[in-house]
């Protein structure tokens, strides 16, 4: 039961002015949780709402396994939807709200009774049959209506920010009862979040979205490993976006001192993807500092020789540092201007008694480099 | 939109703010002086209501109310109510339902018009009618063809009526159907349920207590509107005199009592009214607010529960 979005067009207001979504095509599959990923106002939820029927496309067709369901009405396309803040018939009973899609299809008494109790034993709220939503918490709340949206056996079930309004916490903790949970239901599932980790973790197929368009789509994996361009490098995983060219078959990045051999003319424009947790810093020792007593590395210049023995690494001044648990982040100044976000485990930070305002020098591993391509954010 | 007051700012439960608190000295005094101008503008006229209508005593007062006349203008009154208030609930439920689930070119311009009864004189909105339907009106000449009447008959009193209340069930609807949002609809339709049983399980209990509010207010403006059906009526004893127009003729004719007698009917229903609308409103506050048992209650409760 794949489903399939093909050449999707969605424009909203009165002038169609604002862009929903813009030619989007892909295709989830089956069995397997597909996430839509994106900052806020990417289309992700719009994509969604039009998968469901919720929302009217302009052009471009949905496909529910291999039918076209462009034209079905919403409660003839069976699917289970799952909104972010719940939208549980406050009126009715857990009971109620779980059993309200077969009551509607006049279920027989006995069948109803039997589904709604092995859901809410699925979402681990036997029991809770009596209570109105008003008395349950956020968490028990999302698990009431994914249990209610599954009770129709949905050919999709659609889940839009399922744990966006719940707090740290609670959104790990149903993140991995969520994943649990389809690994004994296996129903093709949408999920649509703006968290790079929810997405990561849970699904085993991205596709991530900006401005209505999608950016890129594959295995989490291919997406972390092989960005196509700086806007999903710096999405996934929080990358640094440097930018170089190329001299004499070398892509050379002046502020981190990284020159790799690229198949590119020279002249062309080079980007380097540099991850907060990729880089390592080493302070300098006091027999260097002397020799740089005078220099700021703000106005050393980018095109100034490396000074250190080591190749590929460059100096620079650490602005902040918060120690988060058992990481520390860190952001630095590169000569040239540019700011480094820089994530280290604590006992390397304090092994090496890096501090605030200290001169350092950067290492760095694992550098995607790739032509430089026009995008939008 | 004289007059209307959402009833959700009443279900807004009380804030202690002791920052904002006035000295002792001042509340007193705004205290006074808010009791005294209802004493002095609400209860003393209210209070001469009853005292005038009761001043040849309770003999009079049933033979005043007891008149034909005035019996005939009772059952005009709940004609005209009883007519133009459930038409005004399917208009008013209609036009909120349209508002708040569509969005269409006309739409704000919709809601101003569900204003207009408001904004206009009813004196004005009667003459309206009489231009229309009057005997030299737009459609004077088709009507006595058909010999169909209207103004100066009942069934100009009723589309006065229905005109002069129809915003009271429709803001008031639409007030909460816009605070709710549409969530509900949308989970409740992708469940399966067709449009019909969408509206029956669970728009309407959402809106039950909003609905409710408005027809109480929509009834007690209806059964007490003046202008308009003053304008339309043509004043026919005991044939086109509603309830306030009966208490006018009275009055004009220097029959304190008997005017003051019938006079007080409104009254009556206006007290009967302002009972019913607080329990709606206790009502509706209930059935917003969540149950104070989210927290530590509900354990009990559930330990209660298992007992049993």
């Amino acid at each position: 039961m794949s489903v399939r979005v093909e050449a999707m067009c969605k424009r909203f207001g009165l002038r169609k002015e604002v862009v929903g979504v813009d030619q989007v095509s892909f295709t989830a599959p089956e069995h397997r949780i597909t996430s839509l990923l994106g900052p806020s106002g990417s289309g992700k939820s719009t994509l969604l709402r039009l998968v469901a029927g919720l929302e009217v496309p302009d052009s471009g067709k949905v496909e529910i396994h291999g039918e076209d369901v462009t034209r079905t009405p919403v409660r003839e396309r069976r699917v289970g939807f799952v909104f972010q803040n719940y939208a549980l018939f406050r009126h009715m009973t857990v009971f109620d709200n779980v059993a309200f899609g077969l009551s509607v299809r006049r279920a027989p008494k006995s069948e109803i009774q039997g589904r709604v109790e092995r859901l809410l034993s699925l979402v681990q709220l036997g029991g809770y049959e009596r209570r109105f939503p008003d008395q349950l918490s956020g968490g028990q709340r999302q698990r009431i209506a994914l249990a209610r949206a599954l009770a129709t056996e949905p050919r999709v079930l659609l889940l839009d920010e399922p744990f966006g309004a719940l707090d740290a916490r609670v959104r790990v903790e149903l993140r991995e009862w969520l994943r649990s949970m389809h690994e004994q239901t296996h129903v093709t599932t949408l999920l649509v979040t703006h968290d790079q980790e929810e997405a990561l973790e849970l699904s085993e197929h991205v596709v991530l979205l900006a401005d209505g368009q999608i950016q890129q789509a594959g295995s989490p994996s291919e997406l972390y490993e092989n960005p196509r361009s700086g806007f999903v490098a710096s999405f996934l995983g929080g990358a640094k976006v440097l930018t170089g060219s190329v001299a004499q078959g070398k892509a050379s990045f002046g502020p981190i001192g990284l020159s790799t051999a690229v198949d590119l003319a020279d002249g062309a424009r080079v980007e380097a993807f540099v991850r907060p947790h990729d880089v390592r810093l080493e302070k300098v020792s006091v027999a260097q500092l002397g020799t740089e007593l005078d220099g700021s590395p703000g106005a050393s210049g980018a095109d100034s020789a490396p000074r250190s023995t080591e190749p590929g690494a460059r100096e620079a001044l650490v602005e902040r540092l918060v120690k988060v648990g058992s990481y520390v982040k860190l952001s630095v100044l590169l000569p040239g201007g540019d700011r480094l976000n820089v994530q280290m485990p604590r006992h390397e930070v304090e092994e090496r008694g890096i501090a605030q305002g200290d001169r350092v020098l950067l290492e760095v591993r694992n550098v995607k480099v790739s032509p430089a391509i026009d995008y939008v954010i | 939109m004289s007059g209307v007051v959402s009833y959700l700012g009443g279900g807004r439960a009380h804030v202690e703010r002791p920052a904002l608190e006035e000295r002792r000295g001042l509340r007193w005094l705004l205290i006074a002086l808010a009791m005294g101008f209802l004493a002095l503008f609400l209860l003393l006229p209210l209070g001469v209501v009853f005292l005038t209508a009761l001043r040849d005593g309770v003999g009079a007062y049933a033979r005043a109310v007891a008149d034909p006349e005035t019996l005939s203008a009772i059952r005009l009154t709940l004609t005209a109510a009883g007519i133009a208030v459930p038409l005004n609930l399917v208009f008013g439920v209609a036009a909120a339902w349209l508002i708040s689930k569509y969005e269409f070119s006309g739409r704000s311009v919709l809601i101003t018009l569900i204003d207009l009864p408001f904004s206009v004189s009813p004196v004005v909105a009667g003459l309206v009618f009489v231009l229309l339907f009057g005997a030299r009106g737009w459609f004077g000449p088709l009507l006595s063809d058909l010999d169909v009447k209207i103004i100066f008959a009942v069934p100009g009193i009723v589309i006065a009526t229905t005109f002069i209340t129809f915003p009271l069930v429709a803001r008031e609807v639409l007030s909460v159907m816009q605070a709710q949002g549409s969530d509900e609809e949308e989970a409740a339709l992708t469940l399966g349920a067709s449009g019909w049983q969408i509206f029956r399980r669970i728009t309407l209990p959402k809106i039950k207590w909003g609905v409710l509010y408005g027809v109480i207010l929509c009834n007690a403006r209806a059964m007490g509107e003046f202008g308009a059906v003053s304008v339309v009526s043509g004043h026919i004893r005991g044939e086109t005199t509603t309830i306030p127009l009966q208490v006018e003729i009275l009055y004009g004719e220097y029959h304190f009592a008997a005017a003051f007698a019938v006079a007080s009917l409104l009254a009556l229903i206006a007290l009967f009214t302002l009972v019913l609308k607080h329990w709606v409103a206790w009502q509706s506050r209930r059935s917003l607010e969540p149950t104070p048992a989210a927290g530590a209650a509900v354990p009990a409760r559930a330990v209660r529960g298992a007992a049993t």
